[in-house]
């Protein structure tokens, strides 16, 4: 194509913007969840605690999208932090102050605190390896709060007290959470929401990028001198910290913190849940936490003893059939719609 | 800042020693890369190139021996340490990000080199200016068109040039081309040969290839590497008529 000696003449490039000034009228659709949402607050009379642990679901499913999906960490312990955060609010609430911000933000800085310090003892290691210390972290977090009765109530759970009203600072009375959750359900929403703010600008960040990178090959990574342990121990705590808030959201909507908040298993849902709705998608992580709750209610419902055999058939159709998720068929069946007219007139020029 | 003087090498190996075991592969290599040097690295499979490649980025560490960047002991510095202080190679087999564009896998790098790479939250103008610089660079080796496409969808050859590009974009001092053009049908050879014209004539350039003719016609300085030992090092032309190497190396594979 080119000559030696000739200057290359290169087509003339302006780099997109970024964040909300990028958004176009075709992006109108990411309304769609939200607009879900706020609409069930509305209609979903009865059923706001049903939805508040959809969201809180949602959140945890997140964050392992930040540590599984971007950053490649292959982990099967996420519980640990989701259960970190869900006793530190607990523990807040029965000891401190029922401020549900206080035993929040204390959740999430302890389980950010926790990912990290966990994170720098395991991010060295690969595969097999790695997935197996996620194991052990998760079981040792486990025996602590199974074992340290005092502080966790051990095995018979922590009872938390009822929140005080939500902000009620310099005189201001502050929101009331009634008995039917519908504050709970906003107060869920609103931090929910933060936190995905967050994400989306974390995951089209240069940070995000590079362990996007990472995940792809370390290699290539090191070769460009990225630290690459570092930012991964960076992403785990980011993620482990929006886990810890996603429990301590449960904390103060069950207002129960028991060792299944711990477990191995709530740790294996979660990555169902992922693999369901499309990794590396954050939506995916609404799609998925909220259809897995949805069948898995109705389900039970139907069949209180066969229900996991829906949720495992349900998995496996969606690998074996559906790349990329749920997210990857709303994909297809937008793309029989739009004929993406964009990219013609970009080739066209 | 003044070039450095004539005495001083840009990249100077003293006496580098490697072994695995009882096997030695690397055996008292010493060189010197001045700024602007295309030095060719030639030997015949096993003589520890790639081990070479390996000991200088740092991902191998030395029995003994000396690797001195700009004045300075390389001695323990980590591979992405080594990086940023103007050290860099590219890959045999492309490492590249292929789920990325290609302008991006140039803008990541040219994040990371500005120190940005942290940025998590705050970042829109500089990566911009990131992925100006990277279409910049793109362009220098006649890829920018493909700036918006992924990199799995590339033609091999301009993922080769892809390779070279993002290690120009971490201006290096030193950089180690590791057989660039492997892979490469010879009908398309010729586009690796222009990039190597392209690059900047101030960077020390450690070229290691099996392509004889490429080794022949870019390198200005050849070291002929066998057993992990230095046999001869010269211009082309000795090297050329050097009956040693004919010997040990032409006379082992058949590609002259």
């Amino acid at each position: 194509m080119t000559e030696p000696g000739k200057p290359i003449l290169s087509p003339a490039f302006t780099p997109p913007g970024s964040g909300l000034a990028a958004l176009q009228l075709r992006d109108i659709w990411h309304l769609a969840p939200w607009a879900i949402a706020i609409g069930f607050y509305f209609v979903g009379d009865g059923f706001h605690s049903f939805g508040t642990n959809i969201l809180i679901m949602i959140l945890f499913t997140l964050s392992l999208d930040l540590a599984l999906g971007y950053a490649g960490i292959i982990t099967l312990g996420h519980a640990a932090f989701f259960g970190a955060g869900a006793y530190t609010a607990g523990i807040v609430a029965v000891h401190m102050t029922t401020d549900p911000l206080v035993g929040l933000a204390l959740a999430t800085v302890l389980a950010g605190v926790l990912g990290i310090i966990t994170g720098m003892l395991i991010l060295h290691t690969q595969g097999v390896a790695m997935f197996m210390l996620t194991l052990a972290i998760a079981s040792m977090f486990y025996e602590v709060a199974n074992q340290w009765r005092s502080l966790t109530g051990g095995d018979d759970g922590l009872t938390v007290p009822r929140s005080a009203p939500l902000l009620a600072y310099f005189g201001f009375a502050g929101f009331r959470f009634d008995f039917r959750g519908m504050t709970g359900y906003l107060y869920t929403l609103s931090v929910v929401f933060l936190w995905f703010l967050i994400a989306w600008r974390v995951v089209k960040s240069p940070f995000g990028r590079s362990l996007d990178g990472i995940r792809q090959n370390p290699r290539r990574m090191r070769a460009i001198g990225t630290p690459v342990w570092w930012r991964l121990v960076a992403m785990y705590g980011l993620s482990a910290a929006m886990a810890g808030t996603a429990g301590a959201l449960q904390a103060h909507a069950t207002r129960l913190v028991g060792l299944t908040s711990l477990n191995l298993e709530l740790s294996g849902i979660v990555a169902v849940m992922l693999v369901l709705g499309g990794e590396r998608r954050l939506y995916g992580a609404f799609v998925g936490a909220a259809f897995f709750m949805i069948v898995q209610d109705w389900a039970a419902a139907k069949n209180p003893v066969y229900w996991m055999f829906v949720i495992g058939g349900l998995l496996m159709a969606v690998v074996l059939f559906l790349e990329g998720g749920l997210m990857g068929l709303l994909d297809k069946i937008a793309g029989l719609f739009t004929r993406k007219p964009e990219q013609k007139a970009g080739g066209a020029k | 800042m003044s070039a450095p003087p004539a005495s001083q090498p840009v990249l100077s190996v003293r006496n580098l020693c490697k072994n695995f075991g009882a096997l030695a592969v690397t055996q008292s290599v010493s060189l010197d890369l001045h700024a602007g040097a295309r030095l060719g690295l030639i030997g015949p499979n096993g003589a520890g190139k790639t081990t070479l490649v390996n000991l200088l980025t740092g991902m191998l560490a030395p029995n003994s021996g000396e690797i001195i960047l700009n004045g300075e002991t390389l001695h323990g510095v980590q591979p992405e340490q080594r990086v940023k202080k103007g050290l860099v190679r590219t890959h045999q087999i492309n490492t590249l990000l292929m789920e990325h564009t290609t302008r991006d896998n140039v803008a990541i790098a040219v994040a990371e080199r500005r120190g940005f790479a942290w940025r998590a939250l705050r970042y829109g103008s500089q990566w911009r200016a990131c992925l100006e610089e990277a279409h910049a660079c793109l362009a220098g080796l006649g890829i920018a068109e493909a700036g918006d496409r992924r990199v799995s969808e590339l033609p091999y050859g301009q993922q080769r040039l892809l390779e070279i590009a993002i290690a120009l974009a971490l201006k290096p001092k030193v950089l180690l081309l590791d057989e660039p053009g492997a892979g490469i049908p010879s009908t398309e050879s010729h586009i690796i040969d222009e990039a190597l014209d392209r690059l900047p004539q101030d960077i020390a350039i450690l070229l290691i290839e099996h392509d004889m003719d490429l080794v022949f016609r870019f390198a200005r300085d050849i070291t002929v590497l066998v057993q992990g030992a230095v046999l001869t090092s010269g211009v082309p032309a000795e090297i050329a008529r050097n009956l040693q190497v004919r010997a040990v190396y032409l006379g082992r594979s058949q590609q002259v």
